[in-house]
């Protein structure tokens, strides 16, 4: 009985979760016609891919989807290097100093100078409309540098450390031939955690860049699915009203699968990571 | 053994150097900068040049016609997310736990996880479609003979529909954490149990919830000390100037006074009010909890 009614409300749950995402994927591939009059709700009707065409065709939507690659590849670099250099020495028990510096990146996590402050900053920093802007503001997340120092303590045996540094192995040496080899599951978490961050921001690029040749595909997906300037932009051409219309509708669908495509492709392969990297960082967190 | 020493780790210290580098370029010097809060700030001047003029953009930010307007609406998203998404997280946690069939909770988990990695404009832009006028939700009413609603012009709508769209997105990633929690508890409490004749309802409240205790609070105090800091890039999204009453919050507020305005003063100091706010709440939660669960932050 406890069973059965566990997993009827699980499935509720999951088929909830699922549906709004299956729908996207369905319209994407229907006729836009069939979605506007609700004839579309479990397969694809009327089977095109024009939306995936329109898409590739809009100037600003390719140009903000390499935008995005080149600051998530960037960035996710810098933020991995730093949060690197910064959990190796924090996890050794022989860092001196090692509390006094966490407690001050731990109370950034709690206090900060807010938007106006650090929005002077970056200007008076030249970093206005800059790739910078996008990578190097967020170099690092506290809770990253946590989760990898505790993976670090928990996972790489000090004796193994400290029989290489009797064999004359140095500091950096450690880190590069023994560590970092040992620690691939809770560096392909930071890659993930860190990749989907950069992709999926636009609060910076909305903040900090004005030019639309630099713009990321978030603002131009805001531009479309929120904004609606899509509409204006087909306007122009000399489809009719309905015709217009409908365009739009199929390219909304199809963009939202665009945006995510990257993370669909990996989401499989790493899934089996992220878990276990979460459970790592959380006993001790 | 490995000997406490500034002279034979000098690598490690030049190491982390970059990092301290950037949390006192990006973080600190912020924090320096609030002070401007109490500042007329004027460009040419720079923060330190600037002339001190005291409270006056508090005051003129609590006589506003704004400040209860705003208090009011990030208050109230801020709990009610607290209220509804804090605790569903932490159902799924044990309802997950229970099941057996290690396939189909693989099939959930990786369901209920997705949409963690979407984007919040992603997530607004689909909320869009599906509710507007002609959206597949309004389609379903019409089907059942009611009538259709703009939702996301409806004022009324706003917070639940921020709130909802919020669980949909993270009740399963931040369920992961409790998953966590449960699999440290001990198997030899719920033998003893069975054999006390203890039900699975039962099990479940005497050991798992005490089991997780622990991790609730923690959560629950990082929750509640950012009640005030309703996140910025969602509500900014799902705003429109219909619905201003009740989705205008203190971090929109100071996007537009501070960055399109420029009244860089005036929203530094609404933007400190906040953070002042989430501070003392943090501070206030945690020691509840230590006085009430031994538990605490710090």
């Amino acid at each position: 009985m406890f069973n059965v009614v566990n997993i009827l409300l699980l499935s509720f749950i999951t088929v909830l979760v699922l549906y709004p995402l299956y729908f996207v994927v369905s319209a994407s591939f229907s006729n836009p016609t069939y979605i506007l009059k609700g004839e579309m709700w479990l397969w694809p009707k009327g089977f095109n891919v024009d939306s995936y065409t329109k898409v590739f065709e809009n100037k600003d939507i390719v140009n903000g989807f390499i935008n995005t690659l080149k600051y998530t590849t960037i960035g996710t670099l810098i933020n991995l290097i730093m949060t690197i250099m910064a959990a190796y020495p924090l996890s050794r028990k022989d860092f001196y100093g090692k509390n006094v510096i966490m407690a001050i990146f731990v109370f950034t996590m709690f206090f900060g100078g807010g938007l106006i402050p650090t929005y002077l900053l970056i200007r008076d920093l030249g970093m206005i409309d800059t790739l910078w802007v996008m990578v190097i503001p967020n170099a690092v997340a506290v809770w990253n540098i946590i989760i990898m120092r505790t993976f670090f303590q928990t996972t790489i045996p000090l004796e193994l450390q400290e029989s290489a540094q009797i064999d004359g192995c140095g500091n950096i040496r450690i880190l590069l031939k023994i560590v970092l080899p040992l620690s691939m599951p809770v560096i392909a978490v930071m890659i993930l955690f860190y990749a989907v961050g950069h992709w999926n921001s636009y609060f910076q690029a909305l903040i900090y860049l004005s030019d639309k040749e630099n713009f990321p595909l978030q603002l131009i997906l805001r531009e479309i699915l929120i904004r609606g300037e899509m509409d204006e932009m087909i306007k122009a051409t000399s489809e009719t009203f309905l015709n217009q219309k409908l365009s739009v509708e199929g390219l909304k669908y199809a963009v939202l699968i665009v945006a995510n495509l990257p993370m669909l492709i990996l989401y499989p392969f790493l899934q089996r990571y992220f878990v276990k990297g979460f459970m790592v960082g959380s006993i001790k967190g | 053994m490995l000997k406490k020493s500034f002279r034979k780790n000098w690598d490690l210290y030049l190491l982390i150097s970059p990092v301290i580098a950037y949390f006192i370029i990006f973080h600190y010097v912020p924090m320096y900068g609030i002070q401007i809060a109490f500042k007329d700030f004027i460009a040419t001047k720079g923060i330190w040049g600037s002339e001190w003029v005291g409270l006056k953009h508090f005051e003129r930010f609590f006589d506003s016609y704004y400040f209860w307007r705003l208090i009011k609406n990030t208050l109230g998203i801020g709990i009610y997310t607290l209220a509804v998404s804090f605790p569903i997280p932490i159902i799924i946690a044990l309802m997950l736990n229970e099941v057996r069939n290690e396939k189909y909770k693989k099939f959930v988990q990786t369901v209920i996880y997705a949409p963690h990695f979407l984007s919040t404009v992603v997530v607004v832009g689909m909320l869009i479609l599906f509710l507007k006028p002609d959206g597949i939700i309004n389609q379903t009413i019409t089907l059942f003979g009611g009538n259709p609603v703009d939702f996301m012009t409806e004022p009324g709508w706003f917070k639940s529909l921020y709130v909802f769209s919020d669980v949909w997105q993270t009740m399963g990633w931040s369920s992961i954490i409790y998953l966590a929690a449960l699999t440290a508890v001990d198997h030899s409490q719920h033998e003893a149990a069975m054999i006390d004749g203890a039900s699975r309802i039962q099990r479940i409240w005497h050991i798992n919830i005490p089991a997780i205790m622990p991790t609730i609070v923690i959560l629950f105090i990082l929750n509640a000390g950012s009640v005030m800091s309703v996140g910025f890039e969602k509500v900014f999204l799902m705003q429109n100037t219909l619905n201003m009453s009740t989705s205008d919050v203190i971090s929109t507020f100071v996007y537009r006074s501070g960055i399109l305005e420029a009244q860089y003063s005036f929203s530094a100091a609404v933007g400190l009010f906040n953070s002042v706010i989430n501070f003392i709440m943090l501070i206030m939660v945690n020691a509840i909890a230590k006085k009430i669960n031994n538990t605490s932050l710090w």
